[in-house]
């Protein structure tokens, strides 16, 4: 155990002011997700906007970060600019382990600096960085000055975000080591309003291990597990990027805008087909042997007389799905063009693929224009999208600007809310059902992570709704254990809570933990208690038209049972989050 | 005797299973840095990664500048590090031609023994222990 206590390190970028804090509670909330939403009722106030310059961002990682294989992510938490109430965001790259090898178990940013500003944190350093030359920089030409101008090579950390970012879209992304985001729900943004382009964190130091033979020959046993089980394989081998071929035979991909659930070139985008023509090498976060990370390359022919220039870009399911399926962009390369410039503008890859389905929709039905569009969205037609991206990370009329803001705030605006694929957010890849859209569309965060609502769907033919109910909140409960540890969720299947719980006796924290469910159940209840407090209403939560009309491998979407389960799990959310019972 | 080698670099993810192998077994801590082997990207992850590791010299340039005999020479090439002796003065360092050796802030040299328990962490097969070839026993005595 490195200590019994969290160690956050509280960054203000008004007054420039650093603060370390020791704060109690391990055993309560273990870190991540539960420190999280701690430092969150600590720092965060709920009756200002996310754009408060005081609205804090924070980093938080888990008691076993560095100790395990796997234990790689971090989790980052903020005031959404998406829909103004608390959010999360998981990504990991070297972030996690640089957190842990600086020696803090969570980073908080307040304040707004004055002018663009980089920030460095380490074990022995905080520094901050006018970079007001870097305003407008795309991400990866940002990561690539950075690199430059702080210290620590190899062992540390840099989180970046690009122009959409600053120019305040909802959902840019924070870019983080390259090829790992915290994608969803505008944590990009966050930083941007607080004009912070970048942190750099050096994971500059190291720490004793535990005496004793428990801990080394657990190691040996997770790490074993992790790196020969038949589950793993299928993140190593194809990726994630290995669903578009099952899915697309359970008629369950989204495509088109959600026109069609299944495509008889869907094929074109396989996880087989990248493999083959694109895949040019794994990659992983610091602490996974799994290498996961998937990066493809494009080739471009940019002058006559042979004259080529290649870039990198990562792939998974979820950017093959918004980008290539729902845009009906068929051809692997392609695809891969359109995530370059994604990444570039530095935008979460789905809500922008979902979001120009939907404007390429709109406009094929008059709703819009080319007044708007400015460019001829065309389905399939990767130039013009590309363009269309770049509209989005810097808009360039009103109507990009109110798309930046997410697809149904522009539906109000414009008409089209029926064929919105929105459930909280753009949609997840997953056409799977009745569960798995109420799942998205009232979850915690409208991940298709929040609970395996997907998966629910494509086992179970039955329309039990308490059943498929309790599933969620269970299945909720499970994932947020692993959350506050913040390990990959790929690896749930080994790291079930006994596992976690004696991981966790290992290094020290075993004694004065309750058991690892009772602590997922009390982070989930603070969660949604933050959430509903700043004003989320998921009994007015709505599922769009479009998501009635669909048909999967049960047959045509039935309503009914997915009425019965959106307001069935609207009450277990407003259960879970009632206000705890005053002391008066 | 055997020697480490990172013979397949191009097949490196950049996990740090092995230098946090290394950290836990070798020198007991948890740290990507207090390691044998440390990788780093050759400049952004998309070029691909370096490990810094000891190339085995012999005669090796940082036991020959250590001035306690804290680093000794092996037999094959590389050092033994007796750690008692460190005084910290950071001369092994300095004289390894390739940064083998990490010092951590309060002087700490880490560098690698060529143990090989790095090598079962490795998922890619990056890594590998080696029998140098003999070396010749005086010197000049090769005319290819
Ligand atoms: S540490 Fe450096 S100088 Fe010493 S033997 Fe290894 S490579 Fe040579
Ligand atoms: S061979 Fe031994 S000392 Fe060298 S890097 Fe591997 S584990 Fe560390
Ligand atoms: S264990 Fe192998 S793949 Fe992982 S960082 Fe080390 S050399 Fe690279």
């Amino acid at each position: 155990m490195i200590r019994d206590f969290f160690r956050v390190m509280e960054v203000n970028l008004t007054t420039g002011k650093t603060n370390i804090i020791e704060l109690p509670g391990r055993g309560e909330y273990l870190g991540g997700a539960g420190l999280a939403a701690r430092l969150f009722e600590k720092f965060g106030f709920i009756d200002r906007d996310w754009d408060d310059p005081e609205q804090p961002v924070i980093f938080a990682i888990g008691p076993l970060t560095g100790y395990f294989p796997l234990m790689s992510k971090t989790c980052c938490a903020f005031r959404s600019p998406y829909h103004n109430q608390y959010t999360e965001s998981y990504a990991g790259g070297k972030s996690a382990l640089s957190l842990r090898f600086a020696n803090l178990d969570a980073l908080v940013v307040t304040g707004k600096a004055k002018r663009l500003t980089a920030l460095c944190v380490g074990s022995r350093r905080v520094e901050t960085r006018d970079v007001e030359y870097m305003r407008g920089f795309d991400a990866i030409h940002t990561g690539r000055v950075l690199r430059k101008i702080f210290p620590g090579s190899g062992r540390r950390s840099i989180l970046r975000i690009g122009p959409a970012g600053e120019n305040l879209s909802a959902y840019a992304c924070i870019n983080v080591d390259t090829f790992r985001h915290f994608g969803r729900l505008g944590g990009g943004t966050a930083m941007g309003i607080k004009n912070l382009k970048a942190i750099c964190i050096l994971g500059d130091r190291g720490f004793d291990l535990p005496e004793g033979k428990a801990y080394p020959k657990l190691y040996k046993h997770i790490f074993e597990q992790l790196t020969t089980t038949e589950m793993m394989a299928k993140y190593h081998g194809l990726g994630t990027a290995v669903n578009i071929n099952p899915l697309n035979e359970l008629k369950s991909l989204p495509w088109k805008n959600l026109q069609q659930t299944s495509s008889p070139n869907a094929g074109g985008i396989s996880g087989e087909t990248f493999a083959d023509d694109t895949l040019l090498r794994n990659a992983a976060c610091a602490g996974c042997p799994v290498g996961c990370i998937h990066v493809g390359f494009v080739r471009e022919q940019f002058q006559t007389n042979n004259q080529y220039l290649y870039r990198q870009v990562g792939y998974d399911y979820e950017p093959i799905f918004s980008c290539g399926g729902m845009l009906e962009v068929t051809d692997a390369p392609q695809v891969l063009r359109i995530l370059d410039v994604i990444e570039k503008e530095g935008l979460d890859c789905m809500s922008t693929g979902v979001a120009l389905a939907w404007a390429t929709e709109a406009l094929e039905k008059g709703v819009i224009s080319e007044k708007e569009t400015e460019v001829k969205l065309t389905w399939g037609d990767a130039e013009t999208y590309m363009q269309a991206v770049e509209r989005l990370g810097r808009p360039t009329n009103d109507f990009y600007k109110l798309l930046a803001q997410g697809t149904l705030k522009c539906a109000e605006h414009y008409g089209g809310a029926d064929f919105a694929c929105v459930l909280g957010q753009e949609m997840a890849g997953y056409a799977t059902g009745e569960v798995f859209f109420v799942s998205e569309g009232l979850g915690f965060r409208h991940s298709h992570l929040d609970s395996g609502g997907y998966a629910y769907d494509q086992k179970h033919e039955d329309k039990d709704v308490t059943k498929a109910l309790d599933f969620l909140v269970n299945d909720e409960r499970e994932r947020i254990v692993l959350n506050c540890m913040v390990g990959c969720l790929f690896s749930r299947g080994v790291y079930k809570d006994d596992l976690l719980a004696e991981a966790l006796e290992s290094v020290g924290y075993g004694v004065h933990n309750e058991s690892v469910a009772d602590i997922g159940h009390r982070v989930q209840k603070l969660r949604w208690r933050l959430r509903l407090r700043m004003g989320y209403r998921p009994d007015q939560a709505k599922i769009p038209k479009r998501y009635s009309e669909i048909t999967t491998w049960k047959g045509p979407l039935d309503t009914e049972y997915m009425e019965a389960l959106r307001t069935g799990y609207a009450a277990r959310i407003l259960e879970m989050g009632a206000p705890l019972e005053e002391d008066d | 005797m055997k020697v480490l080698r990172a013979a397949r670099m191009e097949r490196c993810i950049g996990c740090h299973s092995c230098s946090l192998a290394c950290a836990r077994q070798v020198h007991k801590f948890l740290s990507w840095n207090k390691a044998g082997i440390r990788i780093s990207s050759a400049g952004g992850l998309s070029t691909g990664f370096e490990a810094r590791v000891c190339l085995a010299c012999s005669p090796a340039p940082c036991a020959e500048a250590c001035p306690t005999g804290s680093l000794i020479q092996r037999r094959d090439g590389g050092v033994i590090q007796k750690k008692k002796l460190c005084i910290r003065c950071g001369k092994c360092a300095e004289a390894c031609p390739v940064d083998a050796i990490f010092l951590d802030h309060l002087v700490n040299p880490y560098v690698c023994i060529h143990c090989g328990q790095c090598v079962p962490f490795c998922p890619h097969d990056c890594l590998e222990l080696v029998d140098l070839p003999k070396r010749e026993q005086t010197e000049g005595g090769s005319d290819d």
